[in-house]
Parts: structure tokens; C-alpha cells; sequence
């Protein structure tokens, strides 16, 4: 299929700092691609920069077959975009905000109204429509900020950590609509921090780190790239230094790496099962209680971990 | 351009759902523009009355030409409305008068006023310095200022005479043509002249005429209420400045410059916003000023192009404030004293022409004193081509800010990079 974004070298320094270091990733149509990242990794920049808002220092992206850098108006038109903060009117209504942004996408008379009515439904807040924004809950915002985007009916929609900061019934609601916006043939690129969304609603992921992107491929691909590894995760006492612990652990057959955040040891190991027991035994000689203890089988998380030796995270 | 219009209509929108901007835009300049009204005993009288009825206490104890004439000043049928002049028979009288509350001031004109001014038959004068005595009344200072300005404009007059009637004679007597018989003749004659002259002349500041000559009557709210209305115009292109800034941080900016807007059209908007806030403003307190103190502002047309120019200046400032400071807050912080620097400089709390010179040369940056000149004018029954200097000053001060403004927003990214 055809891709519908394709971002090529791209580089953005502000000064001496460079938040995208020289990215290439490509979105086929009706495809969520995700870019996952723990905060400050460049997802928001790079999504800045794509959907026209700052220009490259380098590198182009073409989007809908349009440059970024040659024909930003024809991008505009081609994408919708969802910003992590809530970019809404806080004194005017629900049903003033689509409007304004409606009109703001070249949409007017009766299919800015027609089209104000479905996204109404779509979001679920027909009934509360003429309500100012400020009355409104953080979930009910973040519809709102979803549906803007959605007005135009862009073919391609960026969606930059839209689930920051909401309830679990909320979040649910949006990666649910996210599907069904995928499924009614839109195709979207999903930036976030939550190993578990980008596991959920993704064709494809990119992990992306300082600017980087570390590794690029669907669920299965990545996590081949971890070698079928298990993760055994020990939790110990505030109050403990693990550094006794951590050098003994590193000598036990089949670890293949210990990496400590907080006051959790992460074993990388081919069988966590097998490692249970001299793990505990390695404990009691170093002279280190542990509280509980955690298999995880290979996911994006690990994919992380096993690439940076942090956690997403931090 | 209907984009422009869109963002526009947008941000005059939410600045009329935000009630504490109402309130500094609307309710305070209308409040403070009554209390003037209140202070000034505008609202004593029936609705139309204007400030009436000033009493004044005078002592005349000059028996020559001027005392006479400056009686006759006081009590002329021009100011018959305004004053309500009291005839006391001596300064301790005068001065009971005052501080029993029952003048704004007295007036006390010593024995050798005239003699002092006028030669006498051998062509010279008195020579002494003569003083007259004005006692105000602390307790009415608007007042007591009024009757302060009439007595100022005679003495400037009488003063101007004197002058010319030196030079003049000076002049004829360097000829040989004028004996000192002749020049003790004529120089009363000329003192008698002055005399009348001064009786018959009515204040300058006062009094003022109509092209077609009807006299129109000082209101002092006609001064308080432009004045405070453009001050507080301040505050609301202030406030637009801050709501750029605003937009910046909270992400509403540069969605719209995601959206398939140009960022010039996006920019344009907002100041476009910025000047109908202004405008609605404007029109808004004088269109309630006139209903409710029944304020003449004078000619429509005139009244028209001065809103719009002192709203385009004012914008321009507005604008131009938002590219000096990097956050909302230092905006509407900074705005403020400028709010309040700009309505003392321009006239807002007083008459400007009582600043020294310099001080009034400065005051010309603001949109305050142009404005304030330009409403007064055509309050005092100017017409469109005497406005024609605060007009042009107006625009040509917006245009400058605004083209500045720009410039400085496109650098700072605020209307995308």
C-alpha cells in the first residue's frame, strides 16, 4: 500500500539542541502507526514539524503527496491534527469551538452544520453541545480537542498523546474511537508514552528516544529483536542499596542483563521461571529483602528496556 | 480575508464572555466618568443642567475702569448661568463667605488695581505691584478651579493690553510724532479701551462658540468622559496583546496555524480583533454617555473617524506591546502602568496645557492626547476639518506600531515559522 506519509531524514536543532536527530519512518494508508517514546523523546517535535508548524532544519516529509517544505498549504488541507494540550476556547461552547475550528478548515454553511452534528455524536456530547467549554470534565475536553481534528474528515490524523492525564473510562473511550476512525479508513499517527496503547492500537510502532528513532516494525518484529526474552522484575525495600544484589545477579547463568530503576531490579534473562530461585537465594546473601516479584514475557517495554536500559517511563 | 473576519469575531466574542474585562472596559470608565459627574455637582439639576451656579464671593475696593470690569466679567450675562456672583462689602465678608461653605472662592480686589494698569493723566502708572487675592475653598477645588481660570483669562488679557499698548506708544513717541501731553491722553484712552474690552470679551477657556456662532456651554464631563474612555481603552488593547500571547501558550495558536490559514491571515485576524474590541468600545461609552449624562459629542462624522483612528492607534500599542514581553502576565502587568503613564501624560486626569511644555510634547505619543484634543474639539463645536491634525497624528501612529509590530511578531515565530 501506498504510504501516505513519508518523513525522510528529518532533523530539527532549536540552537544548539537537537530534538530530531535525523528520522525516517513512512505511514501507509489506513494504517495507525505509532511513535513511542518516553516525555522529551522528540514525538511532539516531530509531529510539529510534519504537520507544518515549524519547518525542518533538514530533511522533508511528505505527507498526501505533498512536500512540508514546498507546499505546506496542501499538507494543512490533507491532515488533521489532535495536540497534546487542549487547544479549545474555554468560554465558548462546545458546539462554538467546532465551529470556529470548522470554518478555520475552510468549512462553512450547511456542511460546517451537518458535519458539527455528526462529530457531535461521534465525540458523544450532542446533549451537552451548548455548554461552555470550562464547565466541561477533562475526559469531555479531550473529546473535544479529538473532534476538532476531525472535522474536516482529513485523511490522515495526527494524534499526539491524546489520553494525557484523563480517567481509565475516558482513555478507554478515545482508543476505542481511534479504531473506529481507523476502520472507517483514516489513517492515523498515534504519539505516546503508554507501551500498552501503542501495543493495542498499532499496525506498526517506531520507538523513538533523544530524538532518535531506536527501532521500527510491527509488535512482533521488535519484540523478536528482545531474542524471546523474559524480564524478571524483583522489588526490593526504599531503602536498599541494590548494588550488592546487582553484581551478584550478574554472574548467574542465562542473565543476560540486570538494569535497576528506582527500587526495581529488571533481570533480562531467556527463562525468568529458571531464575526464580537463585535470585532469592542471591538476595539472602547480599543481604537484601525482597518484597515481590514480577515475570514479564517480551513486549514494547522490554523492547525499550532492552534497547536503552531505561524504562519508558523515566 | 474571511478568515481574518472569522479569528476576528472570535476573540471580540470572548471578550465579551470575560467579565472582569467587562468590567475594566465598560463599568469602570462609565463609573469613574459619574463620579466626575457627582464630584462636579453634574447631576445636581435636572438632566440637561450643566455645571451651574458657581458662588462666588467678590470685594471690589478699586475704584478705576478694570475693578469694574472684572465685576462686570463676573457678573455678564455670558456666565449668568454659571456663577452666582455675591457682592461683599469687605475681604473678611469674602472670606467668612468661603469658609462657611457659601462660595467656591473669593475674589478681592485691592484699592489701586487700576491705577497700577492704567497711566494716569501724566502718562505714567501707580508702579506698584498690586495684587488681587483669590481664596479657594478647599472643599469645592473643581469648582473653585473654574472660577480661578476666568479670573486668569482676564488678567492674561489685561496683561496682553498693557503690552501692546506700551509698544505702541513707545513706537509713535520714537517718531517725535507724539508729544507727552498726547501720549497721557491717549494712554488712558487705551486703558479705557482695555477696560471694555475686557468686560465685553468672555473667557477664552470657557466659553466657546459654534461655527455658526451659538454659544456653547463647559461641561466638565465633556472633558472627564473621552478622557477616561480612552484610557481604559488601553486596558482592552492591552488585554488583546496579552490574549496573543495567550493563544501562543495555550495551543490555540499554533493549532490555527495547522489548520489551512496563512499565517499572515491568522495574525491579521487577531489585530483585526484587537481594533473592533477597541471600536465596540469606544462606541459603546460614548453611544452610553450620550444617552445617559446626555453628552454632546459633537459632529457624527467626526465623532465616527475620531473612534476609529484613536482605536487603530490604541491597537497599535496593543500589539506592539505583545512582541516586547515573552508571557501573558508581564503583558497585562506592563499594560497596566502603561494604561495608567498614558492616561496621565494624555490628559485623562487633568488639562493638559496645566503640564510643562516638555511634558506635553511627550504626551503626543499616546493615542490619549491626540484622542482627548480630537473630542474635545469637536466637543467644543468643532468641525471635521479641525480634527483634521489628531486624525492624521492617530493613523499615522497605528500604522507605524502595527507595521512594527508585525515585524517583530513574524521574528518571535507568533505567527509561525
Amino acid at each position: 500500500m501506498a504510504p501516505i506519509l513519508e518523513v525522510r531524514d528529518l532533523v530539527k536543532k532549536y540552537d544548539d539542541f537537537t530534538a530530531v536527530n535525523g528520522i525516517s519512518f513512512s505511514v501507509d494508508e489506513g494504517e495507525i502507526f505509532s511513535l513511542l517514546g518516553p516525555n522529551g523523546a522528540g514525538k511532539t517535535t516531530t509531529i510539529s514539524v510534519i504537520s507544518t508548524l515549524f519547518a525542518p532544519t533538514s530533511g522533508d516529509a511528505i505527507v498526501c503527496g505533498y512536500s512540508v517544505t514546498k507546499d505546506p498549504m496542501a499538507v494543512k488541507r490533507c491532515i488533521g491534527v489532535v495536540p497534546q494540550e487542549l487547544a479549545l476556547y474555554e468560554d465558548l461552547t462546545a458546539l462554538e469551538n467546532l465551529h470556529f475550528w470548522g470554518q478555520m478548515y475552510g468549512l462553512s454553511g450547511k456542511a460546517l452544520s451537518d458535519r458539527i452534528v455528526e462529530v457531535l455524536e461521534q465525540i458523544g456530547l450532542a446533549d451537552k453541545a451548548k455548554q461552555r467549554i470550562k464547565t466541561y470534565s477533562g475526559g469531555m475536553k479531550r473529546r473535544v480537542n479529538i473532534g476538532i481534528g476531525l472535522l474536516h474528515k482529513p485523511k490522515l490524523l495526527f494524534m499526539d498523546e491524546p489520553t494525557v492525564g484523563i480517567d481509565p473510562q475516558s482513555r478507554r473511550a478515545i482508543l476505542d474511537s481511534v479504531k473506529e476512525l481507523n476502520r472507517q479508513g483514516m489513517s492515523i499517527l498515534y504519539t505516546t508514552h503508554y507501551m500498552e496503547e501503542a501495543q493495542e492500537l498499532s499496525d506498526r510502532v517506531g520507538i523513538i528516544d533523544h530524538g532518535e528513532l531506536i527501532a521500527l516494525g510491527t509488535q512482533e518484529e521488535l519484540t523478536r529483536q528482545v531474542d524471546e526474552t523474559d524480564t524478571l522484575v524483583l522489588h526490593i525495600a526504599e531503602n536498599e542499596d541494590p548494588q550488592a544484589l546487582v553484581d551478584r545477579l550478574q554472574t548467574l547463568d542465562g542473565v543476560r542483563r540486570v538494569n535497576v530503576i528506582n527500587h526495581e531490579i529488571s533481570i533480562i534473562t531467556r527463562s525468568a521461571q529458571e531464575l526464580i530461585a537463585p535470585a532469592i537465594q542471591e538476595a539472602e546473601a547480599a543481604g537484601i529483602k525482597i518484597y515481590s516479584m514480577d515475570i514479564r514475557e517480551p513486549n514494547l517495554e522490554a523492547v525499550f528496556l532492552h534497547l536503552t536500559g531505561r524504562a519508558l517511563r523515566d | 480575508m474571511r478568515k481574518l473576519f472569522i479569528i476576528a469575531l472570535k476573540d471580540l466574542k470572548l471578550i465579551f464572555r470575560d467579565p472582569a474585562a467587562l468590567i475594566l472596559m465598560l463599568l469602570a470608565p462609565f463609573l469613574i466618568s459619574l463620579g466626575m459627574g457627582l464630584i462636579t455637582g453634574r447631576f445636581s439639576g435636572n438632566a440637561n443642567s450643566w455645571i451651574s451656579s458657581i458662588p462666588v464671593a467678590i470685594v471690589n475696593q478699586d475704584k478705576g475702569e478694570l475693578g469694574k470690569a472684572l465685576e462686570a466679567v463676573f457678573s455678564s450675562e455670558e456666565l449668568a448661568d454659571l456663577l452666582e456672583p455675591t457682592f461683599a462689602a469687605t475681604p473678611g465678608e469674602a472670606r467668612q463667605l468661603v469658609e462657611a461653605d457659601q462660595a467656591s472662592a473669593a475674589i478681592i480686589i485691592p484699592q489701586d488695581f487700576s491705577a497700577s494698569i492704567i497711566p494716569d493723566d501724566s502718562g505714567s502708572t501707580s508702579g506698584e505691584t498690586v495684587q488681587i487675592s483669590f481664596i479657594a475653598n478647599s472643599n469645592s477645588p473643581t469648582y473653585s478651579g473654574i472660577l480661578r481660570s476666568i479670573l486668569d483669562a482676564f488678567l492674561t488679557q489685561v496683561e496682553v493690553g498693557r503690552i501692546e499698548a506700551e509698544i505702541t506708544m513707545s513706537q509713535i513717541a520714537q517718531t517725535g510724532k507724539l508729544t507727552p501731553e498726547l501720549a497721557a491722553q491717549l494712554g488712558e484712552a487705551l486703558g479705557m479701551q482695555l477696560a471694555h474690552q475686557s468686560a465685553q470679551t468672555p473667557p477664552i477657556q470657557l466659553e466657546s462658540t459654534t461655527a455658526t456662532g451659538a454659544a456653547v456651554k463647559f461641561d466638565l464631563l465633556m472633558y472627564f468622559a473621552p478622557g477616561m474612555a480612552l484610557m481604559f481603552l488601553m486596558f482592552t488593547v492591552t488585554n488583546g496583546g496579552r490574549s496573543l500571547l495567550l493563544e501562543n501558550r495555550t495551543g490555540t495558536l499554533p493549532r490555527m496555524l495547522q489548520t489551512p490559514t496563512a499565517s499572515a491571515q491568522i495574525l491579521g485576524g487577531k489585530l483585526l480583533g484587537i481594533f473592533l474590541s477597541a471600536v465596540t468600545q469606544l462606541t459603546i461609552l460614548i453611544g452610553g454617555t450620550s444617552l445617559l449624562f446626555h453628552l454632546e459629542w459633537g459632529e457624527p462624522l467626526g465623532v465616527v473617524l475620531l473612534i476609529l483612528a484613536a482605536s487603530f492607534a490604541a491597537s497599535g500599542w496593543g500589539s506592539f506591546m505583545a512582541t516586547l514581553f515573552k508571557t501573558p502576565a508581564q503583558v497585562a502587568n506592563f499594560g497596566s502602568i502603561i494604561m495608567l503613564v498614558f492616561g496621565l501624560l494624555g490628559g485623562s486626569f487633568f488639562d493638559m496645557s496645566l503640564l510643562p511644555a516638555w511634558v506635553s510634547t511627550l504626551a503626543r505619543i499616546t493615542p490619549n492626547a491626540w484622542g482627548l484634543q480630537g473630542f474635545t474639539t469637536l466637543a467644543g463645536g468643532g468641525t471635521l476639518g479641525s480634527i483634521r491634525e489628531p486624525l492624521m497624528a492617530l493613523a499615522l501612529m497605528g500604522i507605524m506600531l502595527f507595521v512594527a509590530a508585525s515585524i517583530l511578531m513574524r521574528r518571535r515565530g507568533l505567527a509561525g515559522k
